[in-house]
């Protein structure tokens, strides 16, 4: 009982949580909520006893992927009323789609529906371990997804790249390798002329006539 | 897990892929831009192994491997060698190209190799986990890939719009997902096809994310109504990006459709037929009609494809062998037919200039008649006259349509390629009946010219003689999907 109760209750925080990302109106409270959303999924987690899984997301994407998404937002010079002018103007047309088809679906899933089996999450052995449980699976069951998910981290760092990169031609850039590489023959240059005679003391210089 | 439920080998082609994308990644770093064409030869070398591996694995009887999320089996491998070649083909008609515009760099070729190891997994996916990350590879590559050429504004808007609907796409597919395993219990597709026929899964929940999983697939396909993102896609991307969408990418996307509905969810074949007709219906009437108003000629095949997807979906929505014969023998000739478009959009273009305005082909019969005559190929083929290959892909799938009693949508289809047939006509009148107003010679490098004209004259000997690439296509599917 007590699960059920907290399960809708951070149901609800979850869905006013990512309503209100979408529609405050300052950037810094959107990613705020945005990281009261992840953590109501993360407590969802908890309930399910997928507690390294819940960890994991508070660590990952509120610890580190929002902070620095909160540094973005605040760094950036966007004018962000500008770009939400128009967000106002479709919510009634939007809202009234939403209900209809949040109705809809209520009726379908509601009427002779959906008897799913609800059955408890099963118990667990004294002294199982959520981590090494995951650990298993995805070194051996689900290898070849985990492995593909490797080469989509690759694909987005690359195209990071490819997609940011400049390279400004009037930057003052040194090349370390061609400093370390640099020989004396390259900087100092040493020159043969003929020893200059001086003017020795008591030789009478002739001046300039004064313009 | 033990070698031989992993059984590695099955994958051999993806794994010398991955490797060889990380290789050309690495040894481009040590290229210079002037010896950039080592990376294109690398990576076609690549390509030429893949398909190599990949017909020695068609003769090998199907199996599954990684503990089952992954199958080689004749329909992945036909699929993902008509994949490789049309990969290869983008290479070889966009080199020029990319040169004259600053994009031949090495990010072109990982991106677009790593798109063609997603839809290679897609093609192979056995598990809605691995069929959904073989799509967002193929996808999220592709995004980046539009936005290549970063300071023209319509790429980087076409990659935007890309980015956002196919992200929102990617969400309602996997909420469909999720519905059918929280009805069936699996994620495996043959467990899931297995627990629907013995009525464990509910029918209701099911079919409520089937709703899902078809919006997800018509938006990959680009059907009507989730088609709002191709004709800027195709007039915004570099030209050889908009060909690997238009080619490779579609085939993918049809076996990755072939996978879910027809394997896994053939138990609500009624169901998810009626949605698939309905798409089919829109997209063939909207893209024909659209693409006649079109004056740019990328934008003009934009519409004309999510026509052609109408054909592909009619043969799917048959949901027997037949119709996925056919609409896989569509794939195919379809992927041969649109590279050889794109790559002649790329044969006339040059340095500062895009030929990709249909007044652009004026009077091309009289600056180079054998170059009007391939694109006069690719449009009849693409129209569908007879003895060109296209004829022969139509007439497959509409057996398959009037076969099931549908005499109503064949004769639909047929009036529907009629109004096709007009804007393709009129690429022709302009071709021949008009007078040149650009007079630059053509500049194209000799592989170029030859590997295109050898693709054109391959839709006419097709089109002479269909029935081994059908014979082929439709033993891949007989052998591949088990009927429940």
């Amino acid at each position: 009982m007590t699960t059920v109760v907290l399960f809708y209750l951070f149901a609800v925080v979850l869905l006013g949580a990512g309503l209100a990302t979408i529609t405050a109106k300052n950037p810094v409270h959107a990613a705020l909520f945005l990281m009261l959303a992840f953590f109501s999924g993360a407590c969802l987690w908890m309930l399910m006893k997928a507690e390294f899984l819940a960890v994991a997301l508070v660590l990952i994407y509120v610890g580190a992927v929002m902070v620095l998404f909160l540094f973005v937002v605040m760094m950036l010079d966007v004018n962000f009323e500008e770009l939400r002018k128009g967000f106002w103007k479709h919510v009634p047309l939007a809202v009234t789609v939403a209900i209809i088809m949040a109705v809809e679906m209520g009726l379908i899933l509601h009427s002779r529906a959906a008897e799913v089996v609800v059955g408890g999450l099963p118990e667990q052995a004294a002294g199982y371990n959520n981590a090494k449980a995951l650990g298993y699976l995805i070194y051996t069951q689900y290898f070849l997804p985990f492995q593909l998910s490797a080469a989509l981290l690759l694909v987005g760092m690359i195209a990071a790249i490819a997609l940011t990169i400049r390279k400004r031609k009037n930057t003052k850039y040194i090349n370390p390798a061609v400093q370390i590489a640099t020989k004396r023959e390259d900087r100092v240059r040493i020159v043969k002329m003929a020893a200059e005679a001086r003017p020795t003391v008591g030789e009478v210089v002739e001046e300039q006539p004064k313009a | 897990m033990t070698w031989t439920s992993l059984n590695a080998g099955a994958a051999t082609p993806e794994i010398f892929l991955l490797i060889a994308v990380c290789a050309v990644l690495l040894i481009d770093l040590f290229v210079s831009d002037a010896k950039r064409h080592v990376t294109y030869l690398l990576t076609l070398g690549a390509l030429a192994v893949t398909a190599c591996l990949l017909v020695n694995g068609l003769a090998q009887p199907p199996q599954l491997a990684f503990s089952g999320m992954f199958v080689q089996d004749p329909l992945a491998g036909v699929a993902k060698l008509a994949m490789v070649l049309g990969a290869a083909l983008v290479f070889i008609y966009g080199r020029a190209y990319a040169e004259a515009r600053g994009l031949f760099r090495g990010e072109l070729f990982t991106l677009s190799l790593f798109s063609l190891l997603g839809m290679m997994v897609m093609a192979s996916a056995m598990n809605f986990v691995t069929l959904y990350v073989g799509l967002e590879l193929q996808s999220l590559a592709m995004y980046a890939l539009i936005a290549l050429n970063r300071d023209n504004v319509q790429s980087s808007e076409a990659s935007m719009k890309y980015f956002v609907l196919g992200a929102l796409a990617s969400g309602l597919l996997l909420y469909g997902m999720s519905m059918v395993y929280g009805a069936s219990q699996s994620l495996d597709v043959l467990t899931i096809a297995h627990n629907i026929t013995a009525g464990g899964a509910n029918r209701v929940l099911s079919v409520f994310g089937l709703v899902f999983i078809v919006v997800g697939i018509g938006f990959k396909l680009g059907a009507v109504p989730f088609h709002m993102w191709m004709p800027d896609v195709y007039q915004g991307a570099p030209t050889p990006v908009a060909q690997l969408i238009g080619t490779s990418s579609k085939v993918a996307a049809f076996v990755f459709i072939l996978r879910i509905l027809a394997e896994s969810l053939q138990g609500f074949a009624p169901d998810w037929s009626q949605m698939l007709m309905l798409m089919a219906v829109l997209s063939l009437a909207l893209g024909n009609i659209t693409a006649i108003a079109q004056s740019n000629i990328k934008r003009m095949f934009a519409f004309s494809a999510i026509a052609h997807m109408g054909f592909v979906l009619l043969g799917i929505m048959v949901g027997n062998p037949y119709g996925y014969g056919a609409a896989f023998f569509y794939s195919i000739t379809y992927l041969l037919t649109s590279a050889a478009g794109f790559g002649l959009i790329m044969l006339m273009s040059r340095a500062g200039f895009e030929a990709d305005r249909i007044d652009d082909f004026k009077g091309l019969n009289q600056r180079s008649p054998w170059f009007a005559f391939m694109m006069l190929i690719v449009m009849f083929s693409m129209a569908g006259v007879p003895v060109f290959v296209g004829f022969f892909a139509k007439l497959a799938i509409l057996k398959a349509v009037v076969s099931m009693g549908l005499t109503w949508l064949a004769v639909y289809g047929v009036l529907m390629s009629l109004i096709g047939g007009f804007y393709y006509l009129r690429v022709v009148k302009v071709m021949y009946f008009d007078e040149a107003e650009d007079t630059h010679p053509i500049v194209a490098g000799i592989d170029a010219r030859a590997i295109l004209s050898v693709n054109c004259l391959l839709l006419l000997v097709l089109g002479l003689m269909p029935d081994r690439l059908m014979y082929l296509v439709t033993a891949a599917i007989t052998h591949s999907i088990v009927q429940m």
